[in-house]
């Protein structure tokens, strides 16, 4: 109980008042035992690289044994420890094969996957600026001005340029900084609510 | 002492020079102030830099005038507790030196305590007090009105939906670190949903996308479950690591969502660009789905392809809403409190703005920006 309850939670309350009062002190000392804690934090990471590849092993190799997305399973477990291989016994460096696959294969897939947003933003775009009352039609018209303001048109009719930039300088940054206000009020909560031991779901409730 | 002014003020024609240690800082560095009270054929000047002890000074700036009236530098490469000297010269505009001026000793010292970040201390503690005066009246068995927040009373929902139609539930908790109190948040409603899945016996799938949150997220679904009084149901392999590259990320909980056809999608957290194809992959599913981020420039995209979004502070407020622990949730009623002073102070600023020059009330708003932010 005691290692597992209330040494985390005196940790937690200790590294919470320090991590808080180093903001305020601009000491070399004081930057020193900062780059220290992130040092300390890059330290714990690797060990939970280590049970987080565990993890996904254990998963595919699960989902074999029970005839589940077994083809997909295989792929993953044979481009995990593929690669793996690839970097520890033929290198890394520019002309390896290690960066060729990860150049020609892993670059492109990511882009692939971004470039899907295109499409998923006009499908959002349709289904959010259909006029179905006051408020979505609003949005609506806002949304053509703003796009024909900052689009090429913008150039040749200037009111339709400062129009859009004013609804992206005063409305829409009010709302943002509105939001940020509250982030930040609840960021602040977050952390005393766990600083002084009340919130402990982080540590399995 | 804290932020010692070590300064001195030298006259030499007309032109003045200050050298100080820089306050509030982490010491290494000495400003340098040259005023000229009437105007000068300078057109640069030389900064020379003797350190106590040494008899070679070194060259450490030259700067242009060019008809400026005054001048700052900052000497960023000064030792702590040495004291040096500068000698200034000044140069004609036909490269004549017109005249030296040198300073007395001055030492450059780190701050124990910025100063300038007074104010911002001091409104960070009021509302660290406000936030323990409610969690008191909460403990002493004050009922607080909460506002209520769609997207948290739908959670319930959304796990009876998933349990009538015998499907799993996603849960997603962004693709940030475990230092973002985002992560946090979402961690904390995890452990609510478990519970309550624990409870209806229905599966919940967690991929993780950062090492650190995946070990955390494991123990709170494993105790959450535990706490429910059904470990047995809990399994090891629906929480798992899944990867660190944002849009394999993305592909592979959109892949999970299509096979595995879960019924309720919870995305709680960090997101980044990922988050429209999350949320559109798992509405195309016809999943009923629930987001919450302090992304603001991912809101947007949650708010249309989610049934329900969490805004903002309602990340935050979410996990202390659904524990219904008093204490917990006087915290949200301090936030609350916190927001209205800020609104009401915002508008009478703004007021004092408009107002202001009218009654002849001048304010430096730059300087007022600055002392409040502790820039």
């Amino acid at each position: 109980m005691f290692l597992s309850r209330t040494l985390p939670m005196i940790l937690v309350f200790v590294m919470g008042i320090i991590g808080f009062s180093l903001y305020f002190i601009p000491h070399p000392a004081a930057r020193q035992f900062e780059n220290t804690l992130s040092q300390w934090s890059i330290a714990i990471g690797s060990f939970a690289i280590f049970l987080a590849i565990t993890s996904l092993i254990r998963r595919y190799i699960n989902n074999i044994k029970r005839g589940k997305d077994v083809f997909y399973s295989i792929v993953a477990l044979v481009a995990l420890f593929g690669m793996a291989g690839l970097g520890l016994f033929a290198g890394i460096d520019e002309k390896s094969l290690f960066q060729k696959i990860f150049i020609n294969v892993n670059v492109p897939l990511d882009a692939t996957m971004f470039s899907l947003l295109a499409f998923y933003v006009t499908s959002a775009a349709y289904r959010a600026f259909r006029a179905r009352n006051v408020e979505a039609t609003l949005l609506l018209v806002t949304a053509v001005v703003v796009i024909l303001g900052i689009s090429t048109i913008g150039d040749t009719q200037v009111w339709l340029r400062k129009t859009a930039e004013w609804i992206m300088n005063v409305p829409n940054l009010a709302q943002k900084r509105g939001i940020l206000i509250g982030v930040g009020l609840g960021v602040i909560a977050t952390s005393v609510k766990i600083i002084l031991g009340i919130e402990r779901n982080w540590m399995g409730g | 002492m804290i932020g010692l002014v070590l300064s001195v003020l030298l006259s030499l024609n007309g032109v003045e020079v200050q050298a100080r240690d820089v306050p509030d800082d982490q010491g290494g560095a000495v400003e340098l102030r040259v005023n000229f009270s009437r105007p000068l054929d300078i057109s640069k000047i030389l900064i020379y830099r003797v350190a106590n002890g040494d008899t070679v000074s070194k060259k450490v700036a030259e700067l242009d005038v060019n008809g400026q009236t005054k001048i700052k530098y900052i000497d960023k490469h000064v030792k702590n507790g040495v004291p040096v000297q500068y000698t200034l010269f000044l140069i004609s505009q036909l490269g004549d030196t017109l005249g030296t001026v040198r300073t007395q000793m001055v030492e450059a010292k780190p701050s124990i305590f910025n100063k300038r970040k007074t104010f911002l201390l001091l409104a960070v503690l009021s509302y660290i007090a406000l936030l323990i005066y409610f969690m008191s009246q909460a403990r002493r068995g004050r009922e607080l009105y909460l506002r209520p927040i769609a997207g948290l009373i739908e959670v319930d929902n959304a796990i009876g939906r998933a349990t009538e139609m015998g499907r799993p539930i996603l849960f997603s908790p962004g693709l940030s670190t475990i230092s973002d109190v985002a992560t946090i948040a979402a961690l904390n409603i995890l452990a609510y949903i478990t519970r309550k899945v624990a409870a209806y016996e229905t599966r919940i799938i967690v991929p993780v996308y950062d090492p650190i949150v995946y070990t955390i997220a494991q123990e709170v679904v494993k105790d959450a479950y535990t706490a429910a009084g059904r470990p047995d149901l809990y399994r090891a392999e629906d929480v798992f690591f899944l990867t660190s590259r944002q849009f394999a990320y993305a592909a592979g909980v959109s892949g999970i969502m299509v096979r595995e056809k879960t019924a309720a999608n919870f995305f709680m957290g960090y997101f980044f660009a990922e988050s429209l194809i999350l949320a559109e992959t798992g509405a195309s599913t016809g999943a009923i789905q629930i987001a919450g981020t302090d992304a603001v420039t991912q809101l947007p995209f949650f708010i249309t392809a989610c049934d329900y979004t969490l805004m903002g502070e309602e990340l935050y407020a979410a996990g202390a809403y659904l524990a219904k622990d008093p204490r917990l949730t006087a915290t949200i009623k301090g936030q609350d409190v916190m927001k209205a002073t800020l609104a009401t102070l915002l508008l009478l600023i703004t007021l004092i703005a408009f107002i202001g020059p009218k009654l002849g009330l001048h304010i430096n708003w730059e300087t007022f920006k600055a002392y409040i932010v502790g820039l």
